[in-house]
């Protein structure tokens, strides 16, 4: 089972990114095999639709699960066709994240949590 | 002849001087007011037109076939986008974020996508005195301005051959700006003397030198804030064509709908000096 954290640099220490279409990396962990991967965001720049370009990313990359900050409309409709779950989660590192993943302690979101270009005035 | 009006910082009096030109005009040219801000028009509480008659805007968007789709996923690949989004055969579509250009319907493979009419506002017009009166409304949530600013223009375009066209563009130096600039004869750069409004018109110059349209600078609110703007337009040799000045009785005038021409006779003289301005620097003499 393969879960993505939005994260805002590369490592399993570096904070997560509450932004989902437009974090700075996709921090990818196999859970069965404890590897992961970082993969650099290109939806970060997009001129419109980074939540759908994001999830198309993570759909390619055969993710289960996304854990991150706030998905918008768009984006949410896109993971839920990608049958991509979304776990919420406020603050923290990528390693927090997975632990608390493992642990049950995320919140399963059900449809967006935000308004579309929410992650557009974060940057 | 086609003059449009634009301005970079937003509040400048943009609608003020294409209003007061306008109607400066009408005494001895046929007249046609285009407004292009089609997020807010606003010409039409000045000038009062009439409207006659309307037609809906709309933009393709794609429809994809299903039991057609080979999932090959050329669609998502050229969406620039991201308004189609291909999951091995189950494809979804973001009507709001696409721009109708057709990419995808004309590069599946397996000739799945068929487009449908999306309406993102109108285009309607009416008579305005001897004013010819045309604006665009976009649909509230629509973020597709270009096509709609287009759609206006092209309407524009049926009127009298003579007629001289004066286009009011909305703020800023984005792309319906672009469109409503685009292919004008002479542009008028509205500014005020401040830091924002020099600021923002040194983005708007840029524009217009990259679209390479002919423009002068009209100051409003001259008197006010600071001398940086003339300094830049000395520098950069900007034509200065008119100054309207800081003065309470003008801002009434306008915040009643009013009209400067008509009211203050020293304004009418502002416009007739920027209109013979105007036909001087492009040889409309």
């Amino acid at each position: 089972m393969k879960i993505a954290v939005t994260a805002q640099d590369k490592s399993l220490d570096s904070e997560f990114d509450s932004r989902f279409g437009r974090c700075k990396y996709f921090v990818i962990i196999d859970l069965d095999t404890e590897e992961y991967r970082v993969e650099q965001n290109e939806a970060t720049i997009a001129v419109g639709g980074a939540g759908v370009k994001s999830a198309q990313f993570l759909a390619n990359c055969g993710v289960d699960a996304v854990i991150t900050g706030h998905v918008g409309p768009n984006a949410s409709r896109a993971l839920e066709a990608a049958g991509i779950k979304v776990f919420i989660m406020e603050s923290g590192t990528v390693r927090d994240a997975v632990t608390a993943y493992k642990e049950g302690k995320l919140t399963r979101a059900s449809g967006a949590t935000t308004d579309s270009h929410t992650g557009l005035n974060m940057s | 002849m086609i003059i449009s009006v634009a301005s970079g910082k937003g509040g400048t009096g943009k609608t003020t001087v294409a209003v007061n030109l306008a109607l400066t005009l009408t005494e001895t040219e046929t007249v046609c007011f285009v407004d292009c801000d089609v997020e807010e028009p606003n010409a039409h509480l000045f000038l009062k037109p009439v409207l006659e008659g309307s037609v809906e805007v709309t933009v393709p968007v794609p429809i994809v076939d299903e039991e057609k789709c080979n999932g090959c996923g050329r669609c998502g690949e050229i969406c620039a986008f991201n308004a189609i989004l291909p999951l091995g055969k189950h494809v979804l579509t973001f009507p709001e974020l696409c721009h109708g250009c057709g990419g995808c319907t004309l590069l599946c493979p397996a000739s799945a996508i068929q487009e449908e009419p999306l309406e993102i506002g109108v285009v309607e017009w009416g008579q305005a005195g001897s004013v010819s009166h045309i604006h665009g409304r976009l649909n509230i949530g629509s973020p597709l301005a270009p096509p709609l600013v287009k759609a206006v223009k092209n309407h524009a375009e049926n009127k009298p051959e003579r007629a001289i066209s004066i286009i009011d563009s909305p703020p800023g130096t984005s792309c319906p700006v672009v469109a409503s600039v685009s292919g004008s004869d002479f542009c008028l750069l509205v500014t005020e003397p401040t830091p924002f409004g020099l600021h923002d018109l040194t983005l708007a110059v840029d524009m217009v030198r990259e679209l390479q349209v002919p423009f002068g600078v009209v100051i409003n609110r001259a008197g006010l804030g600071n001398g940086g703007l003339v300094d830049y337009c000395k520098a950069e040799n900007i034509h200065i064509l008119a100054e309207i000045p800081f003065d309470r009785k003008y801002a009434k005038c306008y915040a009643k709908g009013g009209h400067l021409v008509h009211e203050f006779p020293e304004i009418k003289r502002v416009f007739q000096d920027l209109w013979h301005a105007i036909c001087v620097t492009t040889d409309r003499v």
